[in-house]
């Protein structure tokens, strides 16, 4: 039977989507502007987190009345629960996504410390991993959402990667130190990214099957 | 978990039509347990049988053991009449007797079964007219007629009338769907301080009512447990899915 | 106004008017009659009527104070016989009657109902006149008394099926018996109901003839315990309705107007216990 919740329910997970791939373009782009050197490109992710703000409010809000209004019950109330959660893990991600902007403006004052190679790749793997959480949400895939969490592994050792090259760097020529620091600032935000992806998978299991695949809960 | 009643394959038909079909299931002591399900699920059949209701319906027939402590209820040479006073009934309109006051209402199960003594008449009215949060409503106008109370009111007075008996279980038969939402409130309230010391079992078609005040909760679908357990989990993460079905309301 | 409006209007006039009349001409019928009998009535009620015995034929004046008497007797009998019976009766039907059983006692209810008085009579004629070789209050009362039986069971079972089940569950749920249940709750409950079926009943076999006169017959004087014919009024008035004495003819008519008069005050007194339905 359909039913008005329903419809609601849908234009709330619409919602959702349209800030997850705000979100994730404000990572991917504020990378590409430092790659490609572009500090307007990263002004531009600055300017652009107000929509993401703004999207985080209307959702929460869109949740609570949802709860007043129709009582929800088992998948429905869980959804919404999730929501919640989810929301809050992708404003996260857009601020993540500023920090990298801003350290990118700081870092383009001064020539490229070294070809950027890893922190492209981290980037990639935390896009991929956000997109396939937000999949996982739209088509109810806890399987998806549960591989998910398991490549932020790979994800922690490049930035530990990151961290070993620059520690080199820093050590050899002093001169190197700003913008050595900010890379590794910039290599743990892409980390904490891919932490929030992970939130967001543990959710989306959470929403399916009712029980929780967190802190290595499996099962409860 | 201590059982104050059991319900072991019962099944109940009205003539050649099964609304019961062998239900089994647990009811723990001192707590609030809610059957739900969709109208002419069984669910009133089903607690008819617990007290031996049921079969004062013409061509109704009962099938199965109900267990009250180790004793079973539908044993040969068991007394339907004891069977009523020991688990007590609330019914979903409220009837006090027409003709008698409030305190006479209150005091008719103790009188009709010889109990005369006035001094402890009037203390078993007043502890089950408190045990029913009416006490301080009430408590000057016990002459009035049962009928002259609104309609919360007297449901509150059909519940100390039953509870005045001391049953040992407590059978409730959507006691609120007869009352607006203030007079449901003050008795969903009273149940909390009531399984202190009844056991109670609620028939509701209210679902939140159910994940309200209830521990444990049952699901009946055309006569059959579909399924049973702590309301917390039946509500937010049912096992079955034709009770998430129902409790998201995608039924039908 | 439009065409079918208006033709509505007329239907709508046409069925008030002719419901409307009929029930002014079933009043008016009563008030006639009522008059009628006040008319001619009411110059015979004097103290004499009330306290004299009949005097010998041919003489003026005299009462009827024994037929008065007569007549409560009489159905003081057939009140014991027929009301316990019937409303018994009506609580079997009302409370167990749900098989071929119950059928067949309302069947039998019905039908005896609509036993021609005068066949009443003679069958308490044939059961104890008979054998006893005289007429007495005792084959009266009980003709009056079968006559009410049916009655008696039939408002009782209506008033009795009146009390909401949920009355009886409820008594049942407080795990009283069936036979408690029915004295101490239902009963009660429908008193009211039950106590003018009772009265009706009386009123109804108040003015019965035909049965006493084969039975009670008539009596001019006193008569003494049970077992005399006994004089009552509806008798009185058919005897002293054919005699050719106009005395007799006034005392007739003041008889029949104490009879109506009675039965009146016995329908209003129903009715003022009955209250009117609320609107819930």
């Amino acid at each position: 039977m359909q039913r008005h919740f329903d419809e609601e329910l849908r234009q709330l997970k619409e919602q959702l989507s349209a800030m997850a791939g705000l979100a994730e373009q404000a990572v991917g782009k504020s990378v590409k502007a430092l790659v490609d050197r572009d500090p307007r490109l990263a002004q531009a992710v600055m300017d652009e987190d107000a929509a993401v703000n703004r999207l985080e409010v209307e959702i929460e809000n869109a949740c609570l009345s949802l709860l007043a209004r129709y009582q929800p019950e088992a998948k429905d109330l869980r959804t919404i629960a999730m929501v919640f959660k989810i929301v809050n893990d992708l404003e996260r991600v857009g601020d993540q996504g500023v920090n990298i902007a801003e350290r990118t403006i700081d870092l383009l004052k001064e020539p490229l410390l070294k070809p950027l190679i890893d922190i492209p790749k981290m980037a990639a793997l935390a896009q991929q991993m956000l997109k396939d959480a937000l999949d996982a949400f739209v088509n109810q895939d806890a399987e998806l959402a549960r591989a998910v969490c398991r490549r932020d592994d790979e994800v922690d050792h490049l930035n530990d990667q990151i961290y070993h090259e620059l520690l080199v760097y820093m050590t050899q020529d002093a001169k190197t130190i700003t913008r050595a620091i900010d890379l590794i600032l910039i290599g743990r935000h892409l980390e904490r990214v891919a932490d929030h992806a992970t939130n967001i998978a543990e959710d989306v299991y959470y929403l399916v099957k009712g029980t929780t695949i967190k802190h290595r809960l499996a099962g409860t | 978990m201590d059982v104050a009643l059991r319900a072991e394959r019962l099944s109940a038909w009205f003539g050649s039509t099964q609304a019961v079909q062998a239900v089994t299931l647990q009811i723990a002591r001192h707590q609030v347990t809610a059957i739900i399900g969709p109208s002419g699920c069984g669910k009133s059949t089903f607690i008819r049988c617990l007290n031996r209701m049921h079969e004062v319906i013409p061509e109704a027939r009962v099938e199965g053991a109900v267990w009250l402590d180790s004793e079973n209820l539908y044993a040969d040479g068991v007394d339907p009449v004891d069977v009523r006073r020991r688990v007590g009934m609330v019914f979903q309109k409220p009837n006090p007797f027409p003709t008698m006051t409030v305190y006479d209402n209150v005091a008719a199960g103790l009188r009709l079964n010889g109990l005369r003594a006035r001094p402890e008449l009037d203390r078993v009215v007043e502890e089950s007219l408190r045990l029913a949060a009416l006490w301080d409503e009430v408590k000057d106008k016990l002459r009035a007629p049962g009928t002259s109370l609104s309609g919360g009111q007297q449901q509150r007075l059909c519940i100390a009338r039953a509870l005045a008996v001391k049953p040992e279980v407590l059978l409730m038969d959507e006691p609120c769907s007869a009352l607006d939402p203030i007079a449901t409130a003050k008795i969903e309230e009273l149940l909390y301080q009531l399984k202190e010391r009844y056991t109670v079992v609620l028939v509701t078609h209210n679902m939140q009512q159910a994940a309200r005040v209830s521990d444990t909760t049952g699901f009946l679908l055309m006569g059959e447990l579909v399924e049973f357990g702590p309301t917390g989990k039946l509500f937010t993460n049912p096992s079955e899915p034709r009770t998430e079905a129902y409790i998201t309301g995608r039924f039908g | 106004m439009t065409r079918p409006m208006r033709r509505r209007r007329v239907a709508s006039a046409l069925v008030f008017g002719v419901t409307a009349g009929c029930a002014a001409l079933t009043v008016s019928t009563l008030f006639f009659l009522l008059g009628y009998i006040v008319w001619h009535g009411i110059g015979g009620l004097n103290w004499a009527f009330f306290t004299q015995l009949p005097k010998p034929v041919g003489e003026l004046g005299g009462g009827m104070v024994n037929a008065i008497v007569g007549t409560a007797k009489l159905l003081f009998l057939a009140t014991a016989i027929g009301i316990p019976i019937g409303c018994f009766g009506g609580i079997y039907l009302a409370e167990f009657g749900h098989g071929r059983l119950a059928f067949l006692v309302r069947y039998a209810a019905d039908v005896l109902n609509g036993v021609p008085s005068i066949v009443m009579g003679i069958f308490a004629y044939t059961l104890i006149v008979l054998p006893m070789r005289q007429f007495s209050a005792l084959a009266g009362g009980l003709a009056l008394g079968i006559m009410m039986i049916p009655i008696a069971v039939r408002s009782t079972e209506e008033f009795l099926k009146l009390v909401p089940l949920s009355v009886r569950e409820a008594a049942w749920a407080l795990g009283l018996p069936e036979w408690k249940t029915i004295a101490f709750v239902v009963i009660p409950a429908a008193y009211r109901g039950l106590l003018t079926g009772i009265l009706l009943d009386v009123a109804r076999v108040a003015g019965e003839t035909a049965p006493l006169l084969f039975t009670a017959f008539n009596n001019r004087v006193w008569s003494h315990g049970w077992l005399e014919p006994i004089a009552s009024l509806p008798v009185m008035i058919y005897t002293y309705s054919i005699a050719p004495y106009d005395d007799w003819h006034r005392q007739a008519w003041a008889a029949a107007l104490v009879l109506m008069l009675f039965v009146l005050v016995v329908n209003g007194g129903a009715r003022l216990l009955l209250p009117r339905r609320r609107a819930a």
